[in-house]
């Protein structure tokens, strides 16, 4: 019944629906999780690799997590290719702002005009929407550190802490019970590595399955967008993997 | 003819204009008010011919207002000063702009000033002028301004700006209207002791 509207993205569906939209979710629910959990000392993204193989040049391919500019940077999860395009996009649209404002842009404009570009995808051109979904972590004088989630529709909400991707709703209500308002940076790293560790399939974390990034600011007052290394995980996933051994036993 | 003079004091920014239209040596008319106080806590002044100075700064103000509407806050001085600059710019090489301004504002407490020329020149001053008046003004700024002054100090030297025009400029404007921009917005102030 309903293929009879699917095939083309820009028409509803007369229940109202807009399919291609709704399939385009379908294949981000099948893809590597992301997380995401703000504190007032800084913005953690975590995220599930995928692609994992000996052959993999790591040094060279990231496949979740991206900078846009000095100030914001991004996790995906969806068709890393429909992702690269908008990454690219993004970080146009800053560099345009700064060029014509003398200053970086508003991490929420950066959002909008990203959500703005995927909507336009689901009501004109005939070309199917892209299959990928954000979580944007990002500081501004406005509004402080701040964290974002968009998804195909062009839809975005500003959270507190969220997660997209494969097994999210479990994620969401991980977070749901363990999120509090004053938590701290280093509480959060732990939390977004416990609620990745339940999500994913596999049964013990090790650094080369996570990427792991946090944007905070320096004692200067720069913002400073950090990807953890292995050696920076050791400890957090130490602490992770004892815990659920803990709460098993 | 025209005047437009702008310089930074103890919290706040104090501008001047002339009030005259001239449409070559005719007065057409006075009390006109060529600074415009924008979004935020902003004076844009400006001076040019024809319908340039107005098309211009309506446009301005217009984009303005839009990206306040758009992102719940106004844009700084800077990035309004960058912006001016672009738009001059990007007209430059095909259909420029006849308009001289001066960006002053405050943000979170700091004070600044921006000129900016019909060549999309921009640069951040804490004293500049535009005009055949600013020949005299320069120099009276060199000897005269200091940072940190107060508002009445400021008046004194803007009265001085106003005398040595009127007294040297052949074309002297009659009457200047000066304002100034501080924490608690843009009012008109007098020069009146």
């Amino acid at each position: 019944m309903a293929r009879r509207y699917d095939s083309r993205t820009t028409i509803f569906s007369p229940e109202g629906r807009l399919y291609q939209v709704e399939y385009a979710m379908e294949a981000i629910s099948h893809a590597g999780a992301a997380v995401g959990v703000l504190s007032k000392e800084g913005v953690v993204l975590a995220a599930e690799k995928k692609i994992m193989s000996k052959l993999l040049e790591t040094s060279k391919t990231t496949e979740k997590m991206y900078k846009l500019d000095n100030h914001v940077a991004a996790a995906v999860a969806g068709i890393t290719a429909d992702a690269n395009i908008l990454i690219n996009n993004a970080r146009l649209s800053a560099q345009r702002y700064t060029f014509t404002y003398d200053e970086p842009i508003p991490v929420e404009q950066l959002v909008q005009h990203l959500c703005d570009t995927k909507q336009g995808y689901t009501q004109y051109g005939g070309l199917r929407p892209f299959g990928v979904s954000f979580l944007f972590a990002g500081w501004d004088e406005h509004y402080g550190f701040q964290l974002y989630q968009s998804d195909p529709s062009g839809n975005y909400g500003g959270w507190k802490a969220t997660a997209i991707g494969a097994n999210n709703q479990a994620a969401q209500s991980i977070l749901r019970q363990d999120y509090k308002e004053d938590i701290t940076l280093d509480e959060a790293l732990k939390l977004v590595i416990k609620v990745l560790s339940k999500t994913m399939d596999s049964t013990e974390l090790t650094a080369d399955k996570l990427e792991l990034t946090s944007v905070t600011k320096t004692e200067s007052g720069e913002v400073k967008y950090h990807v953890f290394t292995e050696k920076d995980m050791e400890p957090l996933l130490a602490f992770a993997n004892a815990a659920s051994q803990a709460s098993t036993e | 003819m025209d005047c437009l003079f702008g310089f930074v004091g103890d919290g706040f920014v104090m501008m001047g204009a002339d009030t005259s239209a001239c449409q070559s040596i005719i007065r057409v008319k006075q009390g006109i008010d060529k600074i415009l106080e924008t979004g935020g806590k902003k004076l844009m002044g400006a001076v040019g011919d024809g319908g340039d100075r107005v098309q211009f700064t309506e446009f301005i103000e217009a984009n303005m207002q839009l990206y306040s509407f758009r992102n719940g806050v106004p844009l700084s001085t800077n990035a309004t000063a960058k912006f001016i600059r672009g738009e001059l710019a990007t007209a430059l090489r095909k259909g420029p702009y006849n308009a001289n301004l001066l960006v002053g504002g405050l943000d979170a407490g700091e004070v600044s000033l921006y000129y900016i020329d019909y060549l999309a020149t921009l640069h951040k001053m804490n004293c500049a002028a535009h005009g055949y008046g600013a020949l005299f003004m320069y120099t009276l700024f060199d000897s005269e301004w200091k940072p940190g002054m107060s508002l009445e100090e400021a008046k004194v030297l803007a009265r001085k700006c106003i005398a040595e025009v009127k007294l040297r400029l052949v074309v002297a404007p009659p009457e200047f209207l000066v304002k100034i921009v501080d924490k608690d917005g843009c009012r008109v102030v007098s020069l009146e002791e």
